[in-house]
């Protein structure tokens, strides 16, 4: 086994800042400290590059420049608005001005007029949010949890199905607070509150899990790539 | 007890000290720990082996750097089995800081297969801001969403997009999701209302709130993390990333095991050592 350095001057620069990064685990220092306001102000420069030309230009710019200039009938289209072409653009123009009022609120007296886009967004979101949940995480959960108890010839299965349906029915048992947990409803309850530690404990385990593979994936880093060691 | 109250007052860098000695020697001396693939990464690896060779597959890859050891093995795992069945692959990505990484990952396995060519056999289409909302208009056409491709090309010219209008498109989604935007939404806003069928690797941490999309049958197959990855890379008789990733992971986890368990009996000796 030997070290294979990596002549790579950004695996080096990476390195280093791992490192800088790292340095956090023994102590709060200034290294630890410049790698993070660097990768804080990289980031926030990148969004603003990466929107900019990957949405804003694409598909509020170029569409309604391009509408605009040829209101006038240059390229066969004499208007703004054609929807017997199903040529909508020029509504465009909405999206772009509430974006422009969001930047109102750097302006202290007028800052109020970011609230119509905020409006907007969170009514939109809102919206499609509801429906989206309705659809998947209520009916089709529901619809799901609908499974025979009994699957002929194959016992696992209904022993799964068994446990499967005790779990839902005690889990839901344990938020109903509208009487106390005593007796039956106390049993169920404790019984509902056993599956949801085991699902707590599973959900521990898996973000063990993640938490370590970003150690192995940074130490991967190190290791192969930077020192090379083979 | 004299060691207890040592335990008790532990300084924690000695453990971070044993954490990183345990991931960072089984990396460098391999021991080679048994896999063995479970049933929702055989039904991810089934449900892409089923689809017609030659189809065009919508692949969202919905993470940044923050996720590379999970996501990236499984990406390239799921891209190189696609493109090994002639797939076209349509790449989107939803998280702002992920675009440069995705496409970095997809040009690294598309080096293997010198026939392909980038805007015949996959495109990637980039970011675009809007999480769910992106999700419902490329419902109307996925050229609304997307007018350019990440490298600045109309995606009007790209003749793999001439055969793609909206997800009717596509005989099965594989999503790549580290956390929001992801798997749930896709399967709120697309799965459900479009009946898209979806595949799904994410990292371990979302896992659990997944699991409940693989019962009902709205996710045909999961990879949950790196383990997940790691028994995908197995079924496809890949060593990547995830692979060698794995014996790092075992000894991690037993060592947090341990810690709990330990600590546990220390304090339960504490207490009764004070009544």
């Amino acid at each position: 086994m030997s070290l294979h350095l990596s002549p790579d001057l950004s695996v080096w620069l990476g390195a280093l800042l791992t490192l800088c990064i790292f340095s956090f685990l023994y102590k709060d220092n200034p290294l630890y400290r410049f790698a993070e306001h660097l990768f804080v102000g990289v980031s926030a420069g990148y969004y603003i590059i990466l929107n900019f030309w990957t949405v804003i230009v694409p598909n509020l710019w170029e569409p309604f420049t391009k509408t605009v200039a040829n209101a006038g009938g240059g390229a066969g289209v004499g208007s703004l608005f054609l929807p017997r072409l199903g040529d909508y653009r020029i509504f465009l123009a909405v999206p772009g001005i509430l974006g422009l009022l969001l930047f109102t609120r750097l302006f202290g007296k007028i800052g109020w007029m970011s609230r119509f886009a905020l409006a907007v967004i969170i009514g939109v979101y809102a919206g499609i949010r509801t429906t989206g949940a309705a659809q998947a995480d209520f009916v089709a959960q529901v619809e799901g949890s609908l499974k025979p108890l009994w699957v002929a010839g194959d016992v696992g299965a209904s022993v799964n199905a068994i446990i499967f349906t005790i779990g839902i029915i005690t889990s839901l048992l344990f938020f109903f607070y509208s009487r106390e947990h005593k007796g039956g409803l106390g049993v169920a309850s404790k019984l509902g509150i056993s599956f949801l530690m085991v699902s707590f404990g599973a959900g521990y385990g898996y973000t063990v899990m993640s938490r370590i593979s970003l150690l192995i994936g940074r130490f991967q880093f190190l290791i192969e790539d930077w020192l090379g060691l083979r | 007890m004299p060691w207890i109250s040592k335990l008790d007052t532990l300084d924690r860098r000695w453990l971070f000290l044993v954490m990183g000695l345990l991931v960072a020697g089984p990396l460098i001396f391999p021991a080679g720990l048994p896999l063995k693939v479970s049933p929702p990464v055989r039904s991810f690896h089934d449900t892409i082996e089923k689809v017609p060779n030659g189809s065009t597959v919508f692949m969202p890859c919905d993470y940044d750097p923050g996720a590379r050891p999970e996501m990236v093995p499984m990406t390239k795992t799921a891209f190189r089995h696609l493109l090994s069945k002639d797939c076209k692959v349509v790449v989107t990505v939803l998280w702002n800081a992920g675009p440069g990484l995705v496409e970095a990952t997809l040009n690294e396995v598309a080096r293997e297969f010198p026939n392909k060519t980038y805007g015949v056999d996959w495109v990637n289409l980039g970011y675009k801001a809007g999480d769910d909302a992106v999700m419902v208009l490329m419902g109307q056409g996925i050229k609304n969403a997307f007018p350019r491709d990440y490298r600045g090309n109309p995606t009007s010219t790209i003749p793999l997009m001439n055969n793609v209008r909206d997800y009717s498109s596509f005989p099965l989604m594989v999503n790549i999701s580290a956390g929001f935007p992801g798997t749930k939404e896709w399967v709120q806003q697309v799965q459900s209302r479009f009946h898209l069928p979806m595949v799904s690797g994410c990292t371990a941490v979302s896992a659990p709130e997944y699991y409940p999309y693989l019962q009902s049958g709205q996710l045909q197959g999961l990879l949950g993390g790196m383990a997940g990855a790691a028994e995908y890379e197995l079924v496809r008789g890949e060593k990547g990333l995830a692979t060698k990733g794995m014996d790092a992971q075992s000894l991690a986890h037993m060592f947090v095991a341990f810690c709990i368990v330990f600590g546990n009996i220390v304090q339960r000796l504490k207490r009764r050592e004070a009544a």
